[in-house]
């Protein structure tokens, strides 16, 4: 019995070796193919070192070359001066044309209309969120005077821009048919003018924010779990948070890098600042990518500013209070920034106390 | 209905730059804005090769399609013109324009252009037929005269031909034939051809 199934066993295993070869050879043939029909072709660069195509290139066809250095774009010289007066073609702008007219303005707009949707689709399911204790009129002190000052100069510029930059994208295809030609000429005149002037004013608002607000938005493992929580938007949870919470750190770092350096930073290129203190060249090609980088990092700022909109007002009870009196109710920051709520609980009080107080001492 | 067409022949331009001259003299066109400019590629060198250059009046024009307040329109003539009292001066156009044919008055702090200007083909703008006001913005409207573009009236060897495009190709195809050489009809795949 037993010797039958070793001999069974022997008999199976010589197929299998067989097979296994097969499978083997198949492999490494296979390997074999791939690497001639790879590496065989590029036999040939040993014959184009030995300048087999230089002779095209020769000085006697000067009109072909000249044609060629053209179409190329070389620039030539112009005693007319101008910005790239010598330059013959400026190949960049139709593809700038193309991104701008097509790629930029459509899936803008589509991004503005589907992120104010989601926003109003959140609303209808979620609701306003609201402070579950009852108030007991106990408020902590939140934002600084001045942080509110720069929060609130940064915000009205922001709309300001807004407003006046999405006219310029979508004014042609949205407002010419509701103010006709002239109207809007005179709506886009203003549009650009306020756009241009505010424009480095709120870089500077937003620069301020930076440097202001860093030290609160250095994330840490409490962001991790708090996002990983679903930040209390999806459910009813409240997961732990700091002064700020990791989606406000999230929209701190958008404002940094999407605002601050893409949309501010290709500004200051846009207006001919940069050109001027000699950091960039300041030429078409520099202004055409300076304003794709400005238009897609805008609408990507002013969408995530639509949320941040929301939740800051709409979207929160007790949230707004906040960024205008600079104090919020002890009820709203033990649900929804708990660990802060500990450190500033000592200060809470009411603020006509605090007034008075603020009094008596200056007295 | 005519299609009107520049070409220049840089077999034939000298780099006089008389058409700049001629442009800026017929139009009173203030300083720095130049509509019309003359290219040399190797200058100085053996065998240099110049190109006048201005708008070349597009087909289908990128400076139409990009700007924001859409004040370009096209005549009946096929010539390329815009209505300065729309421009906001936000320099999409000179992003756009093959031929860097869109030119600014100012340069200043916050960006600041002024109303764009370029060349009309002799044709001025919106504002009534050589009225003062399309002379002041536009310069002369030598169309509406029945004369054709002064730049190319003006030149010496006769390298810059404007007119109708089918005229204008004719008389090239006839110095192609006689001296030789391939046709170079610059630009025109680029503003024509779509």
């Amino acid at each position: 019995m037993k010797q039958k199934t070793k001999s069974k066993t022997t008999m199976d295993k010589a197929p299998v070796k067989k097979a296994r070869n097969r499978w083997k050879s198949m492999l490494w043939s296979f390997v074999f193919i791939v690497m001639s029909a790879t590496i065989l072709p590029t036999a040939s660069y040993l014959f184009s070192a030995d300048d087999a195509y230089a002779q095209v290139n020769n000085d006697n066809n000067q009109r072909a070359n000249f044609w060629r250095a053209v179409r190329e774009g070389k620039p030539g010289y112009s005693s007319v001066s101008g910005p790239e007066a010598g330059v013959f073609i400026n190949n960049g702008g139709q593809n700038w044309r193309q991104l701008r007219n097509g790629v930029i303005a459509n899936y803008g707009g589509w991004a503005i209309v589907l992120g104010l949707g989601a926003i109003v689709l959140f609303f209808l399911l979620r609701g306003r969120i609201k402070v579950e204790e009852e108030s007991s009129g106990l408020t902590v002190p939140r934002w600084k005077t001045w942080e509110r000052v720069m929060h609130w100069y940064t915000a009205i510029l922001f709309v300001l821009l807004t407003i006046s930059g999405l006219s310029l994208l979508f004014g042609r295809a949205v407002l010419i048919p509701l103010l006709g030609a002239k109207g809007f000429g005179m709506w886009a005149n203003l549009s650009i003018t306020v756009h241009n002037y505010v424009g480095p004013f709120f870089a500077l608002g937003v620069f301020a924010m930076l440097l202001v607000w860093v030290k609160n938005n250095i994330p840490n493992g409490t962001d991790m779990k708090w996002f990983a929580k679903g930040g209390g938007l999806i459910g009813n949870a409240h997961p732990s948070a700091g002064k700020l919470n990791g989606g406000e750190k999230l929209w701190y770092w958008i404002v940094i890098f999407v605002g601050l350096i893409a949309v501010c930073g290709s500004g200051l290129v846009l207006i001919g600042w940069a050109a001027q203190y000699g950091v960039v060249d300041g030429g078409r090609a520099t202004m055409q990518f300076a304003h794709q980088i400005h238009a897609i990092a805008a609408i990507i700022w002013i969408v995530g500013f639509f949320g941040h909109a929301y939740i800051g007002t709409l979207g929160t009870e007790g949230a707004l209070e906040g960024m205008t009196s600079g104090r919020v109710s002890a009820e709203w920051a033990k649900q929804h920034h708990d660990l802060w709520y500990e450190e500033v609980k000592d200060q809470a009080g009411r603020q006509e106390t605090e007034i008075s107080g603020a009094t008596a001492t200056s007295t | 209905m005519a299609r009107m067409k520049f070409l220049c022949d840089a077999e034939r331009c000298i780099e006089c730059n008389g058409c700049v001259t001629a442009c800026k003299n017929e139009h009173e066109v203030p300083w720095g804005v130049n509509r019309r400019r003359v290219i040399t590629l190797g200058d100085g060198e053996a065998g240099e090769k110049s190109i006048s250059v201005a708008c070349m009046h597009c087909t289908d024009a990128p400076c139409s399609a990009v700007c924001p307040v859409d004040c370009f329109y096209t005549t009946d003539d096929g010539v390329v013109l815009h209505d300065k009292d729309l421009c906001i001066g936000c320099g999409y156009c000179f992003y756009a324009c093959p031929f860097g044919a869109p030119q600014y008055p100012q340069e200043e702090a916050f960006g600041v252009r002024g109303k764009m200007d370029k060349c009309t083909f002799c044709a001025g703008g919106p504002a009534d037929d050589n009225s003062a006001a399309e002379k002041e913005k536009y310069g002369r409207n030598r169309m509406a005269e029945g004369k054709l573009p002064l730049c190319a009236e003006m030149c010496s060897t006769k390298a810059l031909i404007a007119g109708d495009g089918d005229m204008v190709a004719d008389i090239y195809r006839e110095r192609i034939l006689k001296r030789g050489g391939r046709p170079q009809t610059w630009g025109w795949e680029t503003a024509y051809s779509s």
